[in-house]
């Protein structure tokens, strides 16, 4: 394999990884407040694509972005009040099985709203051609976009969950949630919110990996897939490990190509997935007898 | 003791199943037997799916997997054919034992295959050995970490059959002959054989309920309950947790299998979309459906849903109903659709009728 | 005694069951002067195979309203049950068997996968009822099930087309790219089978997945093997994702698609890098701008203009497929005169000179897909539209 050749599986490995880090940061805010997977994260990011992508119909692609972000929080927020809440003696059996068939009932009611033929937004500088030039690879600019958001993203969250009063109550109640009851926290609120932020951030996820990945009906599952596979992979509730982990996933993937049969690409993920959990279910980057499993 | 109690319930539904068909051939209706048929083949993997999640407590979201290995395992080793081999002696002993034969198809080609027989037997036990290899590591693990690691395994199955030339990929495998039991008794989906396999169906999945109710009742279904309501506490008596979550595990596994290879012997084909998460979690709404702990619950409930949904009453909403069925079973009844409170007072009620 | 009751009650409920689907399937009333035609429809509406499936499933409720407003074909109206499969043989099965065996149809349009009609040729076959698919693979009709057809165009044909192109531009050393559903197995096999034949090598074959959401890692390696073509042989929406990861990544060879890309969505997709793109496929994309006197003008573009002011969306190759299946059912019902399963089927088998979207159809005891390699016109993509490829002058 010459350089330019290399560089070139590398930087297509950052692209799929830049994907399953910015979806794994949903997954982890939520993991974050109440310890439930949400199983439906990768639904909020098609929620959003699609809104964004029939706003786009009206408004510039900004203002289509930013509404599809307020409208998916919004909903997220309402999930939360109408469905988890309300679930009774709730083990993580149970919610687990809600977040399920949340998931199932937001894809079947995408294919009803919208329809099963893909769409996309444009991609946001340039074209679908042009690319800059890296070490002789090329590289979508979409992808540093992508980059880019989820370096935000990872900062304005570690930033929120540390200094501001909402994100250290946020962070109580994942910790002890009676306790957090106790010191004057509405627990209730804070989970709401956490549902909010991260169908929030789902939604901007979905706007931003539409150019490249094409947006489908469907698409959410596999997404959510690679994306909890990525949580765990950095150790659950850790965002910026999760950066860490997408990437290096992704980078895995690519090489795996590289050598062995495409077909083969798709297993990787899971062969990684059920590795960790049985060898260490707390993610590649805690160090042990750490409880670094619950902070952001 | 206990026994009587356990099995008259069996009895009953034994009857209500020849009822049912003296009902249909009233009505002129016999052709619904093939949908029941078929739903009574998913049944199995719900009953074995409620043993282990209802009574042990273990969530599964890979049994569709399990279900897969038994159907593709029957349907490669029946259709593969070795004719180009035919004059190998190793294949020359196995037909002197009968493990292979010699068959025509529709389109009048010579097919030299494992018999329907040995395969199921091979189906079984690679489905023990698999699930015990699996199991060892993952029932270890609690919460989202088993549901998860369920999942992966599920989704491994799917990439397997989907990848591999051997498993037909996306077409999947069809043409698998039907399953000869004893003389003119045999599991085959054409229209002649509709009556006795409704009965073979049933008779499988009644033996089914006959020995997860014996299980149950028995001191190892105790323990499991006990596992159930509190783990530590369990264990704390002196009750190998690992050991009976391990066995349940297995044992769901095999009912799944069992489901698995008849099913496609009785349709005569098997595709991925058997091994797709939707299924995997289409079970699960079952077993929540039917109450969690209620195996008769479970097996009502997958006659019922997949009898519907084979047919196509739910229409393009088929995934939908599945989901909403997980939503409002957790939010409204989480003892299950059979144990919503009114419903529950009218059948004590009814109960207090018969029994005067 | 709860247990036994909750079974008592459970089959109560099943028995209801039975009864309310019973009812519904009373018939609507026979028309004023013949009994109405049944015909049944298998079609992926939902699930992974949607993007098939919808536009068939759309395209036969289209054709039929139209056809009994006109009265219907010799003065019999025909009734559709069109069914959802979810992609799922097994539900394929299902529906099937209800079809042939309750519904007693004439014909059943569909599915829209070949492993879903894999899974239910022989019981088409055994059940004595038509059945005319849509989708393209030539095991469907090798070996011959008398009573199962197919309208895709072959894919063997679509494979000639592409190798021909290929030599028109001194192309010999390829790249294949297939997606992993049927479709794109079938067109791997065919395309490795037929290249020795144009002395075309395969240097590279790679598979991708289905639901890819990125597919610059296997272009590059598609790359690395320094080839002059690459092939990418799909029908899902994923395969725009090849045009574009090809141009970001700078890999500048010409591309060719199968006949999985006849769907202006596709172009859409692939944005600016799909231009160039060559493929062979039906006419119907370039409807517009067939001379007056083709033989397929009428058909086609009737068929598009039907479609899209009904629907409100770009017809496909994929409907067309469907509209395919349902007017060779008409025609052969015209030319039986009849019908009863086993003249209709007799009378498709000869039918001759029947214009379709796909193409021309000639049936015949050893063809029953009917349609030959002129079915195709290889196209190419010019500014984000379907155009007639003509070989460049320069090029070669």
């Amino acid at each position: 394999m010459n350089f330019a050749l290399f560089v070139q599986y590398a930087l297509s490995g950052i692209t799929v990884g830049s994907i399953y880090a910015i979806v794994a940061i949903g997954f982890n805010i939520i993991y974050c407040t109440t310890g439930i997977i949400n199983f439906a994260q990768g639904e909020f990011l098609i929620v959003g694509a699609m809104t964004a992508i029939s706003l786009t119909r009206v408004v510039p692609l900004p203002v289509a972005i930013l509404g599809a972000v307020v409208i998916t929080t919004l909903l997220g927020g309402l999930i939360e009040l109408i469905f988890i809440r309300r679930v009774r003696n709730a083990s993580v059996l149970r919610l687990v099985i809600v977040t399920i068939g949340l998931s199932i009932l937001i894809r079947e009611a995408m294919l009803h709203v919208w329809d099963e033929k893909p769409w996309s937004l444009p991609y946001f500088t340039g074209t679908a051609v042009s690319t800059v030039t890296i070490l002789g690879a090329h590289i979508s600019l979409q992808v540093l976009w992508v980059l880019g958001v989820s370096v935000v993203i990872v900062t304005s969250l570690t930033l929120f969950f540390r200094y501001t009063t909402t994100g250290q109550a946020m962070r109580a109640c994942a910790d002890d949630r009676m306790a957090a009851r106790l010191c004057g926290i509405n627990d209730r609120w804070m989970v709401t919110l956490s549902f909010m932020l991260s169908a929030g951030i789902g939604a901007l996820a979905g706007c931003i990996v539409s150019p490249i990945t094409q947006t489908q009906y469907d698409m959410g599952a596999p997404l959510a897939i690679k994306g909890f596979t990525v949580a765990i992979l950095g150790g659950l509730g850790n965002s910026m490990a999760a950066v860490a982990a997408g990437l290096f996933l992704g980078l895995l993937e690519s090489f795996v190509v590289s050598v062995l049969p495409a077909s083969y690409k798709e297993v990787v993920a899971i062969v990684v997935l059920l590795s960790i959990l049985v060898f260490r279910p707390t993610g590649l980057f805690a160090r042990r007898g750490t409880s670094a499993l619950r902070t952001a | 003791m206990m026994r009587p109690r356990v099995h008259f319930p069996v009895i009953v539904a034994a009857v209500l199943v020849v009822l049912l068909h003296l009902v249909l051939a009233a009505t002129d209706k016999t052709y619904y037997m093939t949908q029941i048929t078929m739903s009574a083949y998913y049944a199995l993997v719900v009953i074995g799916l409620c043993l282990l999640m209802g009574y042990a407590g273990q969530i599964s979201l890979g049994h569709a997997g399990f279900f897969a290995i038994g159907g593709y395992t029957i349907a490669v080793l029946t259709t593969h054919n070795l004719i180009a081999w035919r004059d190998a002696p190793l294949i020359g002993t196995l037909r002197s034992l009968g493990l292979i034969a010699q068959w025509r198809d529709l389109y009048g080609n010579e097919v030299l295959s494992f018999s329907p027989g040995p395969a199921f037997v091979a189906a079984v036990l690679l489905t023990v050995l698999i699930a015990l290899a699996i199991g060892l590591p993952v029932i270890r693990l609690k919460g989202h970490y088993l549901a998860m690691a369920t999942l992966g395994f599920g989704l491994i199955v799917y990439r397997i059959v989907l990848g591999a030339r051997l498993f037909g990929q996306a077409d999947g495998v069809s043409n698998v002959p039907a399953f000869r039991l004893l003389g003119s008794l045999q599991v085959n989906g054409r229209a002649p054989f509709r009556v006795q396999n409704y009965y073979i169906a049933w008779i499988v999945v009644l033996l089914a309920m006959v020995l997860a109710l014996n299980l149950v009742h028995s001191r190892v279904g105790r323990a499991l309950r006990s596992i159930h309501q509190s783990e530590e506490a369990a264990h704390s008596l002196g009750i190998n947790t690992y050991r009976y979550k391990l066995a349940t595990f297995i044992l769901s596994a095999v009912f799944a299998t069992v489901g698995g290879a008849l099913l496609t012997h009785y349709n005569g084909s098997i595709g991925p979309s058997e091994v797709t998460v939707m299924k995997s979690v289409r079970y699960v709404a079952i077993v929540a459906v039917g109450g969690m702990a209620n195996l008769w619950g479970a097996m009502v409930m997958a006659i019922l849903l997949n009898f519907l949904s084979l047919r196509g009453v739910f229409g393009s909403y088929d995934d939908a109903v599945f989901g909403a069925i997980l939503i409002g079973v957790m939010l409204f009844a989480p003892q299950g659709l059979l144990r919503i409170p009114k419903l529950q007072a009218a059948t004590s009620l009814l109960s207090r009728r018969l029994h005067g | 005694m709860r247990m036994r009751l909750a079974a008592i009650l459970g089959v109560l409920v099943v028995g209801c069951a039975l009864l309310v689907s019973g009812c519904k399937k009373t018939p609507s009333g026979p028309g004023p002067s013949a009994t109405p035609i049944k015909v049944g429809a298998i079609f992926a509406e939902t699930g992974g195979a949607s993007f098939l499936g919808a536009p068939e499933a759309r395209t036969v409720k289209m054709f039929v309203e139209k056809l009994n407003r006109a009265g219907g074909v010799n003065g019999h109206k025909i009734e559709l049950l069109v069914k959802d499969s979810g992609g799922s043989p097994e539900k394929a099965i299902s529906l099937a068997k209800q079809l042939i065996d309750e519904d007693k149809v004439l014909a059943i349009l569909g599915p829209s996968t070949s492993g879903e009609t894999m899974s239910i040729k022989d019981i088409c076959q055994e059940g004595k009822t038509i059945l005319l698919s849509c989708a393209a693979a030539e095991k469907i009709v090798e070996p011959i099930a008398p009573f199962v057809f197919k309208t895709p165009q072959k894919d063997s044909d679509a494979a000639r087309r592409i190798y021909e192109t290929m030599k028109e531009l001194a192309i010999s050393k390829i790249g294949v790219v297939t997606s992993n559903d049927g479709f794109g197995i079938a067109g791997g096999e065919q395309l490795a089978k037929l290249a020795p034949e144009y002395g075309i090598t395969i240097a590279i074959s790679e598979t991708y997945d289905k639901q890819a959401t990125d597919l610059q890692d296997v272009l590059t390696k598609v790359m690395s093997a320094e080839v002059q073509g690459v092939v990418n042989w799909s029908i899902v929406p994923a395969q725009s994702l090849v045009a574009k990861n090809m141009k970001q990544i700078g890999f500048d060879v010409p591309l060719f698609q199968s006949h999985g890309f006849g769907n202006i969505k596709y172009v859409e997709q692939g944005g600016e890098a799909a231009n160039g793109t060559i493929f062979p496929c039906g006419r119907l994309l370039v409807a517009d701008v067939l001379p007056a006197d083709h033989p397929q003008k009428n058909v086609l573009v009737e068929y598009k203009k039907d479609y899209e002011s009904q629907y409100k969306e770009d017809a496909s190759t994929f409907g067309g497929h469907a509209y395919d299946a349902i007017l060779v059912l008409v025609e052969g019902i015209k030319k039986a005169n009849s019908v009863e399963r086993d003249q209709v089927r007799a009378a498709i088998e000869t039918l001759q000179g029947v214009v379709g979207t796909g193409g021309v159809f000639n049936f015949s005891p050893t063809d029953h897909n009917g349609l030959a390699k002129d079915a195709f016109e290889v196209l190419t993509v010019k500014d984000g539209k379907f155009a007639v490829y003509q070989k460049q002058p320069g090029r070669n």
